[in-house]
């Protein structure tokens, strides 16, 4: 199965029923095969005019208590910032897709991981947070999709699943476990008419007096430090006696597994952790390998975005390296070996 | 003493915020007697938008729904995709819905969905403190046109019946306004004919309410009516722009 065809079938597996979106490379394999899928299954696809829409037609099926989901790529994912702040400040749940392409403006359709900061470090306007989950196979596609409305619906806050454009377009095998139904949690904030519910719900962001609004950022705080404590995954490989740990994730974290064998061959001890929740991100596991490993270097597809977040763990106890490629070019092994190699011998932090 | 008036069941027991002589109290109004009479309340949603009427939310006494600017008829899609059977309202004034959320409007109008658009032109930005609208007038003074509109640097208004009223998929668009009993009658007629397209099942229906907004025109409440009769009908001309048996014009 290709990744994103993965996307749009882990997301019915998941019981969403509704899906929103506009095309673009490399993510329109989604909106192809969803087009499909959804009716099949009693669903509904839209295509809506912009992602600007797309996002707030999400909005809408979401305050109807549906299980919404919306997919893009980083130009797109732009034009949702308005509504990720809007869905994040008025505790909505629904699931978003980045499938990332080479930027920063229209750039180029390669793979890349350029929208970290965008993705991580709140995109849009305010104070909040959106989960950021980050596979690395067709596979995890699939079953990841269940954990980001699972996620979004235990927590009301919108969830994205980040990949570049070679997890989006690559082909694995993948074994689908159907569970028989699917359990949605109530939604008892929903606006779906007051003959349906008790009380009149009103959905909101508008805080005009300054005291209910600081009450709304402190809850909203409470739940993303719930959410740090409870929910930070990270996938760790040869760091028992590790010297230098890599640092990465999605396709990347792939080709580092790889370079920790080979490096291992070569005597070197090298191992990798690989964050698979990029919000919350698993700085604890850094700080504790940062006690015995004598450096990391980290490994992306942009100029060190999530290099700042591996230095925020280290706190200082081991340097942080940084290498990365740019521009929808994907670091090769052997140039990564070589990089392992050189910062194995390095004294100091950098890129 | 027998009782022949009341509040609305569809409208809260809560004091309005608007500044005398805005006329956005008499919409909310006709709205909730509408909602009463067609016996809806129990099933509809409605979406507030961005501009005073943001606290439109906080007023009617059916689920709301807040939108981002410009965004409630996309909003107001997402539920009644969902919900098929729900009644859905967006209150929209003319900087949300004409300006910023002109292309949500069109699309929405376009796929003929299924929902009830009140809006509301006063020609002016109130919330941001007196504005240019796309819908000012040629020569009309407002804090970003302080010579007074002008075509050639700011472009004609946005007469919005007229734009939308060949487009298939819309059921019903009449212009009303709000500044006397007369047409405050007709209004409340056309609002009822907005929701019945909609219940109807027939398609996408616009009410257009004519309104003043006597503190950022600089005018006295009588005096905004008067500017309204002179200034605003003449360019923006009453009646039914579509229904469904056809016929433009009807004023």
């Amino acid at each position: 199965m290709k990744g994103n065809d993965a996307i749009g079938e882990g997301a019915i597996l998941a019981g969403c029923r509704h899906f929103f979106g506009y095309p673009i490379t490399p993510q329109s394999e989604v909106t192809h095969y969803l087009a499909k899928r959804l009716p099949e299954v009693g669903g509904l696809f839209m295509q809506a005019e912009s992602e600007l829409a797309s996002i707030n037609l999400v909005f809408g099926a979401a305050c109807a208590g549906a299980r919404v989901m919306t997919a893009s790529s980083g130009p797109g994912i732009s034009l949702m910032q308005e509504g990720l702040s809007f869905l994040a400040g008025s505790e909505l749940p629904c699931v978003l897709v980045n499938i990332m392409r080479g930027g920063p403006g229209l750039g180029n359709i390669g793979p890349s991981q350029a929208d970290y900061f965008q993705a991580t470090k709140g995109g849009g306007h305010g104070d909040y947070h959106t989960i950021v989950l980050a596979p690395n196979s067709v596979q995890e596609i699939l079953d990841m999709m269940k954990k980001a409305f699972d996620m979004s619906d235990m927590y009301r806050m919108p969830v994205m699943v980040m990949a570049d454009g070679i997890m989006g377009q690559m082909m694995e095998p993948v074994v689908i476990n159907e569970e028989k139904s699917v359990e949605i949690p109530p939604r008892p904030w929903a606006t779906i008419g007051r003959d349906y519910h008790e009380n009149r719900n009103e959905i909101n962001s508008l805080f005009v007096v300054l005291e209910e609004m600081e009450e709304v950022n402190l809850r909203l705080l409470h739940k993303y430090e719930e959410i740090h404590a409870k929910e930070t995954l990270c996938e760790e490989y040869m760091l028992d006696d590790a010297e230098v740990a890599l640092v990465a994730f999605g396709t990347v974290s792939r080709i580092c597994r790889a370079v920790v064998d080979k490096a291992r061959e070569q005597g070197i001890r090298a191992g990798l952790i690989r964050p698979i929740t990029l919000w919350p991100f698993p700085h604890d596991v850094i700080s504790r390998i940062a006690k015995s490993a004598q450096c990391f270097l980290a490994v992306e597809m942009n100029m060190g975005q999530m290099f700042e977040d591996v230095e925020i763990g280290a706190k200082g106890r081991a340097p942080v390296y940084h290498y990365g490629r740019l521009g929808g070019m994907v670091p090769l092994a052997k140039d990564i070996l070589e990089e392992l190699k050189k910062v194995s011998k390095r004294r100091g932090t950098g890129r | 003493m027998k009782k022949i008036t009341a509040r609305p069941y569809s409208l809260r027991d809560i004091p309005f915020h608007y500044c005398p002589g805005c006329m956005h109290g008499i919409a909310h109004r006709l709205v909730a007697e509408v909602i009463d009479e067609l016996g809806i309340h129990g099933r509809t949603i409605g979406i507030s938008s961005v501009g005073c009427s943001v606290f439109a939310k906080h007023y009617f006494n059916v689920d709301m729904i807040q939108a981002a600017h410009g965004r409630a008829p996309s909003i107001a899609t997402g539920v009644k995709r969902v919900l098929p059977d729900r009644v859905l309202f967006t209150y929209q004034g003319d900087g949300d819905l004409a300006a910023i959320g002109i292309g949500d409007f069109i699309h929405t109008a376009y796929r003929g969905e299924k929902i009830t658009t009140i809006f509301i032109n006063n020609t002016v930005y109130g919330m941001t403190g007196g504005q240019m609208a796309p819908t000012t007038l040629i020569g009309q003074v407002t804090k970003t046109t302080p010579f007074g509109r002008s075509v050639e640097i700011n472009g004609n208004p946005i007469r919005v019946c007229e734009l939308i009223a060949s487009v298939e998929g819309v059921a019903y668009v009449e212009r009303v306004s709000l500044h006397n009993p007369k047409e405050i009658i007709k209004a409340k007629k056309a609002i009822r004919k907005a929701f019945e397209m909609q219940l109807n099942g027939i398609g996408f229906s616009l009410v257009e309410a004519l309104s003043a907004c006597p503190t950022n025109l600089g005018l006295s409440p009588l005096e905004a009516v008067k500017w309204m009769e002179e200034k605003m009908i003449p360019f923006y001309p009453l009646g039914v722009y579509k229904s469904p048996a056809g016929g433009g014009l009807s004023a």
